[in-house]
């Protein structure tokens, strides 16, 4: 019964999204002001869309946590055995769960809008909610046609086939579902620059209104990029924390492109500046994004992420991607002339800098995404490539370099215009630091030049990050410009990580006989014993390193060799020391003949930070979004303030009003 | 580049500003797709079978990768227990040696499907920087799809079964 209720409360959604986008598209028809007969319906049809879009991932939940077998996506992704929590994780570890979630995050947001946006003009309201439910509506369909999670089995099964191993790990628990979050947040950017676009109100107020979820949406993307970079570091065993891998570049192509509108579209909001072209990237981030679900989904490649999806599912999603942004630019491109230019800025002003840092990021995209697909389109060709770090890491360099030097400097620029002599002092610190530390480095050993580059950059943007605050009350600093601060403090520390992981880990691979000793860096690992153990679903073969720095007690480290049941297969645990300067990372391999055990050790110093300054980053975007929401609580505080004055003026104004 | 200054210099230049950012805009977003295209024919890592790394094989210290089935009775572990040499052959006799120091794949197992990535020594060995197997009882190697009808068969068989 529960997933029958399920199925019907998804199509009931489908027919509000339709009813939704119906109604909000008659508000464009009668002018601003008159009463549209059709467009009430807008906002109660998206709220009500959100309500039963959630209520049917609950159910599928339920199902799952009670590990219901007649339902065909928990007979083939589940096991009654598996532990609680692996069970409700599973749910959205498999594509029908996944893009339940998908659409889910996405109904669920547009309700938000839908109950909480009152300032901008009804039409743009309609003409956005509209958009929204268009958007919805096709992946609706995917869902309903192709992908049905509440599909039954003509027979219950009598036990279900598991989940991937990989997958069982807490870390599924939270990146996909932020990942997603982040990624539908940036459906209602979309569908707000397609409202102002086509009612034309590409305005500051507008730019209001779109920010928080802007700066929403890129938090949790900050957030899931992060969680997943440290869980593909720890759980795949091979030592890295970022692979080029094509499934975490479609999640780093909308971070690159919402962290360009977000800093655009606080341009617009405070400048009334790049009209234009914030709307382009609000276009560009939820293309980046759907084409994320693409390349994920459609099963055009082979990962741990691509749960074996047959290519009529790849089509659908391939012409829907197609449909929304072959249709959002051509609005664009019919609208765009019609937007009035915002105001004019010098080269050399805080405008300036955040536009060459737009056009940057922008450019970082296009060899990332070039990078990505180059693969697919040679294969078409019948030549197969692979595309790895020695094309992403110095290309992507070319750009990122100017970008973190500008970055350093934008800041500390004034608005619309500036004499670079103003801040002479603040470039000379950023350039002497710089250079310091490159030359500090250089002194004591010679390393690749990109993370020599990094070790130099990193202490540079850390200073400029805080120099805005030199001079200031700091009490009376916003908490925008806190979080701006803090993000770009971030940036210095993740950045700070990956040049240390990049210059000086080391790295000690050898087979061990039981009580034997390697050193590696400043740590010596004995080998005390290799014995079995065994977990809910899984057997191993777990090692006891005692790991001593230089003369201190040994700690005890225990990575494992894991062989799952269900279904099979085999996955290496290593193992983490956390010093507060690296981290000792330990796998266990395969037994050699003579009895002897493999081991492989690394140290790495400082890579926790590249974690730690993810968090940063994120830390900052909320900052920024409280300090918003703080301002306009008080900003509707004040206009319900002066109402309620007027209305007491009005009511004295029958009396006489003594003259002052 | 529009420069603030007089209002009157501004008026002047108002209609160029949007076409000047367009400009820049589209300027270093080509030069990117250039950059990319450029470095894509340089760094991308092409994939070889081992009967075509035997007839037409790629510049020694090139970054490619090989991929064939580990022929049975070829994996021989060095002295030290941490280095592998093995034999890697495909559709023909044609067979590439291959040495690997690392911890070898949870799943690398004789007559079964694997891709090296790596170059070509001046020996005419092929040493590899990491191993890629079958993930899990689904996943098979994207280069390995087009195999020969027998290899592919007997890939496929490899692959679904899981381990014995």
């Amino acid at each position: 019964m529960i997933a029958e209720i399920g199925l019907a409360a998804l199509w009931l959604a489908a027919a509000l999204a339709v009813l939704q986008m119906v109604s909000g598209a008659m508000a464009l028809r009668v002018p601003e002001g008159e009463a549209a007969p059709l467009a009430i319906y807008t906002r109660p049809a998206a709220i009500v869309q959100a309500f039963l879009a959630v209520l049917a991932f609950f159910l599928l939940l339920y199902s799952f946590a009670v590990t219901d077998l007649s339902i065909k996506l928990v007979a083939t992704n589940s096991h009654s055995m598996k532990p609680l929590i692996y069970k409700l994780t599973g749910t959205w570890g498999n594509h029908e769960g996944s893009m339940l979630l998908w659409v889910g995050v996405l109904a669920a947001s547009g309700g938000l809008l839908a109950a909480f946006e009152k300032r901008l003009p009804e039409r743009t309201m309609g003409a956005t909610l509209a958009v929204q439910g268009f958007v919805a509506l096709g992946f609706y369909a995917f869902l309903l046609l192709s992908s049905n999670p509440f599909e039954r089995l003509p027979v219950p099964a009598v036990e279900g086939t598991g989940l991937n191993p990989l997958l069982q790990d807490i870390g599924l628990a939270i990146h996909p579902p932020t990942l997603y979050a982040g990624y539908v947040g940036l459906s209602v950017a979309f569908s707000l620059a397609m409202g102002a676009l086509l009612t034309r109100e590409v305005n500051p107020s507008f730019a209001r209104a779109m920010r928080p979820w802007v700066l929403g949406a890129w938090v949790l993307l900050t957030l899931g990029i992060t969680a997943g970079s440290f869980w593909a570091y720890y759980e795949l065993g091979w030592g890295g924390w970022w692979f080029w891998d094509p499934v975490e570049n479609a999640s780093l192509m909308p971070w690159l492109a919402a962290t360009a509108l977000m800093h655009s579209v606080s341009v617009l909001a405070a400048r009334d500046a790049l009209r234009t072209w914030t709307i382009m990237l609000g276009v560009l981030a939820f293309s980046m994004s759907m084409l994320g679900t693409f390349l994920v989904r459609s099963g055009v490649l082979t990962s741990v992420h691509a749960f074996a999806v047959d290519p009529e599912r790849g089509s659908f999603i391939l012409a829907l991607l197609g449909l929304y942004i072959g249709g959002a630019f051509t609005i664009f491109a019919l609208r765009a002339g019609a937007v009035a230019e915002g105001k004019r800025f010098a080269a050399t002003s805080r405008e300036g800098a955040l536009v060459f840092n737009n056009v940057m990021l922008s450019a970082i995209l296009a060899i990332v995404l070039l990078g990505t697909l180059y693969p697919l389109l040679t294969e078409a060709f019948d030549v197969r490539v692979s595309v790895g770090p020695p094309y992403f890491n110095p290309a992507s360099a070319i750009f990122a370099i100017p970008m973190l030097l500008v970055m350093a400097v934008g800041p500390l620029l004034r608005w619309r215009a500036d004499k670079p002599a103003r801040i002479q002092f603040e470039m000379l610190l950023i350039a002497a630091v710089l250079i310091g530390a490159i030359a500090l480095v250089s002194f004591f050993g010679s390393y690749p030049f990109l993370p020599l580059l990094g070790l130099g950059l990193a202490p540079a943007l850390a200073v400029a990050a805080v120099l805005p605050l030199r001079g200031r009350n700091l009490r009376r600093v916003p908490a925008a410009t806190w979080g701006m601060v803090l993000a770009h403090f971030g940036v210095a520390v993740s950045l700070f990580g990956m040049a240390c992981e990049g210059a000086f880990t080391q790295e000690r691979l050898a087979a061990v006989a039981p009580g034997g000793t390697e050193q590696v860096g400043d740590f010596s690992v004995t080998l005390e014993s290799v014995a079995p153990v065994a977990g809910p679903n899984w057997t191993a073969i777990e090692a006891r390193l005692a790991v001593r720095q230089g003369d201190g007690e040994p700690v005890i480290l225990s990575p494992q060799a894991r062989n799952f049941w269900s279904p099979p297969q085999a996955t290496s645990e290593s193992a983490l020391l956390t010093k507060w300067n690296g981290q000792l990372y330990a796998v266990i391999g395969n037994q050699a003949e003579d009895g002897r055990w493999q081991i492989r050790v690394w140290w790495k110093p400082f890579v926790t930070f590249i974690w730690y300054g993810g968090i940063l980053i994120a830390l900052g975007g909320v900052l920024a979004i409280a300090g918003r929401v703080r301002v306009d609580v008080k900003r509707r505080k004040a206009v319900k303030l002066g109402d309620a004055r007027r209305a007491d003026l009005e009511a004295l104004g029958a009396a006489p009003v003594p003259a002052e | 580049m529009p420069r603030g200054g007089a209002e009157k210099e501004q008026g002047m230049k108002a209609k160029h500003q949007r076409l000047v950012l367009v400009v820049i805009a589209v300027l270093a977003i080509v030069g990117a797709g250039l950059l990319a295209a450029w470095s894509l024919r340089n760094q991308a890592n092409y994939f070889y079978l081992p009967e075509q790394m035997a007839s037409d094989p790629p510049e020694v210290g090139q970054a490619v990768r090989l991929g064939g089935m580990v022929q049975a009775g070829s994996i021989k572990t060095a002295a030290d227990g941490v280095t592998v040499d093995f034999m890697v052959t495909g559709n023909t006799d044609a067979a590439i040696p291959v040495r690997y120091s690392g911890i070898l794949p949870d799943l690398f197992v004789e007559n079964s499907g694997v891709v090296a990535e790596g170059s070509l020594g001046p020996d005419g060995v092929f040493i590899a920087t990491n191993l890629l197997a079958k993930h899990d009882e689904n996943y098979v190697p994207k280069e390995l799809e087009g195999m020969g009808t027998k290899e592919a068969a007997k890939m496929a068989a490899d692959t679904t079964v899981g381990l014995d």
